[in-house]
Order: structure tokens, then C-alpha cells, then sequence
């Protein structure tokens, strides 16, 4: 286990180091002088002196990435360029908000798309089966914004039954948290459910043909206890870290639906970013992006190997 | 696919079978309904791409300031917009960025992505890991956020939209094609060509390449498909199309403000990105199906 994790850990660096690279690099993608892209319209000539000072775009290129990663190990990404706020602290405010629709987006994806995958598995070649990949292939297909656009005119505009967005933190008002996420988290999980049900309908075949659920079945055990004792257990394995690669879907869907459900989260903060032309703000939540997804991915994968006892020695 | 004394036949001029691997794949294909209907769909809309301006009766920029947000009717099938353009007509036209955008940005991954995997794959070594390194980074960035910020610093057009999605979409075909050639690197009738004298590249394009085609090009069709959903969410953020051509993305971000009066304007486009990226998903799983040699049946 300790190796495992020293070998895992050992690889992430030379990942971290491309990431940092490939973020970094963004900023020569813009057109023109990138001091004066930056300042904006205004192109005030002061504010252009001021941002090549600050991140010393006068230097040559691999001094300017010295500098920029010095201050991302010191917890500086930099500066927003229309609020004036530090990058970092903006992430941090709204990363609470993400997390909180994130986890609603995941339970409502697990349960639909293990239910699902499980039953279309194991009444395979049924109506039960066709429907459930019906429904897969109608969630991978949809897009996410369109549905939400549709959601907020069925439920809110037409039913009035909730609220068509907005964001109360769950410590303030726990229902009215959930009443205004729901439907931003059925949007984001849904597409998810999708790809975790086929992942699970998979799995589940596969160990389903096992010679020791054949035993379990000759032994005269009842079926259900066969298929959630026997089967289910094993499939689960491949479906977490399948799953867990489906968060950067996760991530990348928040952008949209936070933008349509106007959820104050990490999603809405790249999407003014890039209406104010913010390049900092984008690159910040790039990385902080990027730096979530890679830890979710490690901890799932140490989820694995504790779940799976012959890895574990 | 394993058939090495086939492939040595054919290298060395003897009159080979008449792809009849390819021919049983297609066979399969048809005879999957989801598929052909995905197929049938995707040629229909390549169709209303190509003759737009024969198809429709409207000229989808024309303003009619007499038919603002017109519910749909005989004459406006699918109503009109803000500013009185048939949303029938700007849907037609909008398939053509929808699928240029899709085509040219698999294209651009394909293009720059599966040269470097067969490099990768084949060369190992340190130019390997290095390559492998920074495909792991670059997968390390969610696809939207990546091609959001790729654009996003690009400026806001089309063509960037398509060649930030295009990088995107890069690392998914390096690493598949590496994982391809490394499989088929050690098949028996590679080693032969290779034990003959072949020059490793010419190992690499006329025996490793062909065999690694099917899963690139089950890839690249479900690819299409993310890359039409991605034009799509750039074009509803703003950095797709620039208005007033027609797009569905920015076609559906506009709606947003006209909701509770014009329905319309927000279910045609929606609809049709999800017909489109449905059709290419049933194609490709059907494609999928269809080449792969254990599906056999």
C-alpha cells in the first residue's frame, strides 16, 4: 500500500509540472501584446506599465513562468483585473458552492445509474434493458443547457413549483438550499447517470458469468441475496474509478449550469472571467480545476485498492 | 484483424481477399437498427448543412421587425426570433457551423494526435514518457473548461472555437492510438515485417497503422459528437459564432431572455443539437458494435 501510494504520488509531478506549462502557456496564446490585450479597452498606458511590472512580462519567457509558479507555491494566482480581487481568494469563495451542487450531482448520478445499470443487467435483452439504455443514451446526448432551459420553463415558469435559480448556503436555509439546487443537480447528474449506468450494466455482466455466482446459484441461495451479495459487490469496483474520471465531466458541466441556473459558484466565475476578458481569474480556476480533479482521481484510486483485498497487500 | 498471413500476402503482391473483414464489419453495422437510423440522420443533416440555401425559404439574417416573436405558424414553422428571423431558417443553417465545427475539430485532433501516439507508441523510450507526461496533464484539465479557456484567450470566433475544441479533443487520440500500436507492435506479422528489413517507419504506416483504424474511427465519431455539444456550450457563452450568423449555441443563449414569451426560440435549437449528437452516439456505439472482432456474431 505505502509503495503503491509512494509511486502514485511520484507520478503526479511531472503531470503537475505539464499542467502548470500548459496554463502558463495560455497567456502567449493572446493575440497581439499580451500587457495591452489584458489592460483592455481603455488601453490606458499606465495600467499596461503596471501589469508588465507585476508579472514581469518584459522578461523572457521562462523567467515569467519562474515567477508565476513562485507565486502559485505561495497561494498567489495572480489578480483580477476588473474586481481587483486576489484570484485566489475569489476561487476560494465560490468553491464551497460548487462542491455543495457537485455532491448533490453525484448522489442523484450514482443512484439512477446503479440502480439502472443493475437492473438493465440483470434482466438483460428485456424491455427493462432496452429502456434503461434508452435513457443513457438519451442523458449522454442531451445538452446539459438545453435541459436545464427546459427544466426551468417546465418546473418554474409553467408548474411554479421551484425556483429557477440562486443560491442560499445550507446553513442559512437548508430547504430553500435544496429547493434552489435540485434542479441544477438533476442537470449534472443526469448526464453522468448515464455513463455510470453502462458503466455498472458492464460490470455487472462480467461478473455475473463468474464461476462463483454460478456456485452461489447452485448453492440455492435466493437470487436477490446472489445479486447484491455475490455480484454486485465485485461490479462495484470498476464503476468507482470509472466514476471517479466522470467528475471532470462534473466540472466541466458546472460551467453551463451554473451559468443558466445563476448558481454563484466556481462554474459562473470563468464564465463572467471570460465576458470581462479576466485572463488571471480564467487561468486560476484552470488551475484549480485541474489540481481537484487530479487529487479526486488519486483518492479514488487509493478507494480501489481498499476496496479490492487482493490489491491491498 | 490477427491474420498475419494474410497481411504478409498482400505485402507481397498476392492477390488478397477483397476486404472482407471490412465487408462483414458493415454487414454487422446494417443490421443494427440503432445505427443506421444514427447513419440516416447523419447524412440527412450533412444534407440540410450542404443545401441550406436550397432548402430554406428565408434568409436566416433577413430582420422583419413586422414578426418579432411570431409563435409558429404555416408560415414560420418554428416561429420567429427578437428580430423576426425564422428560427427554421437559422436552425438549417446553424447545422453548418454545428457540423463544420464538429468535423474540422476531430479532424485537427486526428491530425495532430494520432501522428504523435504512432510516435509515442512506437519510438517508447524517453520520448514516450515525455509525450505520455503531457497527455496526462493536458487530460488532467476538464475538456469544457480547457476549450473554454483556449478560446477564451484565442478570441472569440468560429475557427478558434474549432481549433480550441481540436486541441482539446488532441490527447484522447494520442493516447489511443499509443495504446493501439503498443498491442499490435508485438503481433507476430509485425515482427515478421519487421524481421524482413522493413525501415520502421514504413513497419509503422503499412502494418501497425491500418490495424489500429477501426477504434480510431469509432473514436472520432462519438468525438464529433462531444465536439458539437462543445461548440455548442462555446457558442452559448459567447465565443463561438459571432451573432448575427446563425448557431444553435448562440441561438439558445439568446432565447434565455425571451423564455416565458417565446418558447420556441429555445426548444428548435435544443433539439436539434440533441438529434445531431444523438445520431452521431447511435452511429458510433453502432460502428463500435460492428468492428469489433469479439462481437462476432
Amino acid at each position: 500500500m505505502f509503495t503503491f501510494l509512494a509511486h502514485r504520488l511520484l507520478q503526479l509531478i511531472p503531470t503537475l509540472f505539464f499542467v502548470s506549462i500548459i496554463i502558463f502557456g495560455l497567456q502567449q496564446l493572446l493575440p497581439g501584446d499580451p500587457a495591452t490585450t489584458m489592460a483592455g479597452e481603455e488601453r490606458d498606458e499606465a495600467a499596461i506599465a503596471a501589469i508588465k511590472a507585476k508579472y514581469r512580462l518584459d522578461e523572457p519567457i521562462p523567467v515569467q513562468y519562474f515567477y508565476w509558479m513562485r507565486g502559485v507555491f505561495q497561494g498567489d494566482l495572480g489578480e483580477s483585473l476588473r474586481i481587483k480581487e486576489p484570484v485566489a481568494r475569489l476561487v476560494l469563495q465560490k468553491l464551497p458552492v460548487t462542491a455543495q451542487l457537485a455532491g448533490m450531482a453525484i448522489v442523484i448520478a450514482l443512484s439512477i445509474g446503479i440502480s439502472m445499470g443493475v437492473v438493465s443487467a440483470v434482466k438483460k435483452d428485456t424491455a427493462w434493458d432496452y429502456a434503461a439504455n434508452v435513457i443513457a443514451l438519451w442523458g449522454i446526448s442531451t445538452p446539459n443547457f438545453w435541459l436545464g432551459i427546459l427544466l426551468i420553463f417546465l418546473f418554474s415558469m409553467t408548474l411554479g413549483w421551484l425556483p429557477p435559480g440562486g443560491y442560499v448556503g445550507p446553513g442559512e436555509d437548508f430547504w430553500g438550499s435544496l429547493e434552489r439546487l435540485i434542479m441544477p443537480a438533476f442537470v449534472l447528474g443526469n448526464a453522468i447517470a448515464a455513463i455510470i449506468m453502462r458503466h455498472t450494466r458492464s460490470a455487472m455482466l462480467q461478473v455475473l458469468a463468474q464461476d462463483y455466482v454460478r456456485t452461489a446459484r447452485s448453492k440455492g441461495l435466493y437470487e436477490r441475496r446472489v445479486i447484491m451479495k455475490h455480484a454486485f459487490r465485485n461490479a462495484l469496483t470498476p464503476v468507482i474509478t470509472l466514476g471517479a474520471l466522470e467528475l471532470g465531466t462534473l466540472l466541466s458541466g458546472a460551467v453551463l449550469t451554473e451559468q443558466i441556473f445563476t448558481v454563484p459558484g466556481f462554474g459562473k466565475l470563468v464564465v463572467d472571467a471570460v465576458f470581462n476578458r479576466d485572463y488571471f481569474v480564467i487561468q486560476g480556476v484552470v488551475l484549480v480545476t485541474a489540481t481537484v480533479y487530479i487529487t479526486l482521481n488519486l483518492l479514488a484510486d487509493i478507494a480501489y485498492v481498499l476496496v479490492n483485498p487482493r490489491l491491498r497487500s | 484483424m490477427s491474420n498475419g498471413a494474410a497481411t504478409l500476402a498482400a505485402e507481397t503482391g498476392a492477390a488478397a481477399e477483397p476486404a472482407s473483414p471490412g465487408r462483414r464489419a458493415l454487414r454487422r453495422l446494417l443490421r443494427r437498427k440503432g445505427a443506421v437510423l444514427g447513419l440516416a440522420v447523419v447524412v440527412l443533416m450533412i444534407l440540410l448543412a450542404v443545401f441550406a440555401p436550397f432548402v430554406e425559404r428565408y434568409d436566416p439574417l433577413a430582420i422583419d421587425y413586422g414578426a418579432v416573436r411570431k409563435a409558429p405558424s404555416a408560415a414560420h414553422w418554428f416561429g420567429t426570433d427578437e428580430n423576426g428571423r425564422d428560427v427554421y431558417a437559422r436552425v438549417v443553417w446553424g447545422a453548418r457551423a454545428s457540423l463544420l465545427a464538429g468535423v474540422i475539430s476531430v479532424s485537427i485532433a486526428l491530425a495532430i494526435g494520432v501522428p504523435i501516439g504512432l510516435l509515442a507508441g512506437y519510438a517508447g523510450g524517453w520520448l514516450d514518457s515525455l509525450i505520455s507526461r503531457f497527455t496526462d496533464a493536458m487530460l488532467a484539465i476538464p475538456f469544457l473548461i480547457l476549450a473554454i479557456a483556449l478560446a477564451a484567450f484565442l478570441g472569440p470566433s468560429l475557427g478558434n472555437v474549432m481549433v480550441a475544441i481540436g486541441i482539446t479533443a488532441t490527447p484522447i487520440f494520442i493516447r489511443l492510438t499509443r495504446g493501439q500500436v503498443l498491442a499490435t507492435k508485438v503481433e507476430d506479422y509485425v515482427e515478421a515485417a519487421r524481421a524482413l528489413g522493413n525501415p520502421p517507419l514504413r513497419v509503422a504506416l503499412r502494418h501497425v497503422f491500418p490495424n489500429i483504424v477501426p477504434p480510431l474511427l469509432v473514436q472520432a465519431t462519438l468525438a464529433i459528437a462531444a465536439a458539437i455539444i462543445a461548440e455548442a456550450s462555446l457558442a452559448f457563452l459567447g465565443l463561438g459564432q459571432q451573432p448575427p450568423a446563425p448557431s444553435w449555441g448562440s441561438m439558445l443563449n439568446t432565447s434565455q431572455r425571451f423564455f416565458e414569451s417565446a418558447p420556441w426560440m429555445a426548444i428548435w435549437p435544443g433539439a436539434a443539437i440533441f438529434v445531431t449528437v444523438l445520431a452521431f452516439n447511435l452511429f458510433g456505439d453502432g460502428l463500435r458494435d460492428a468492428l469489433d472482432p469479439k462481437q462476432a456474431r
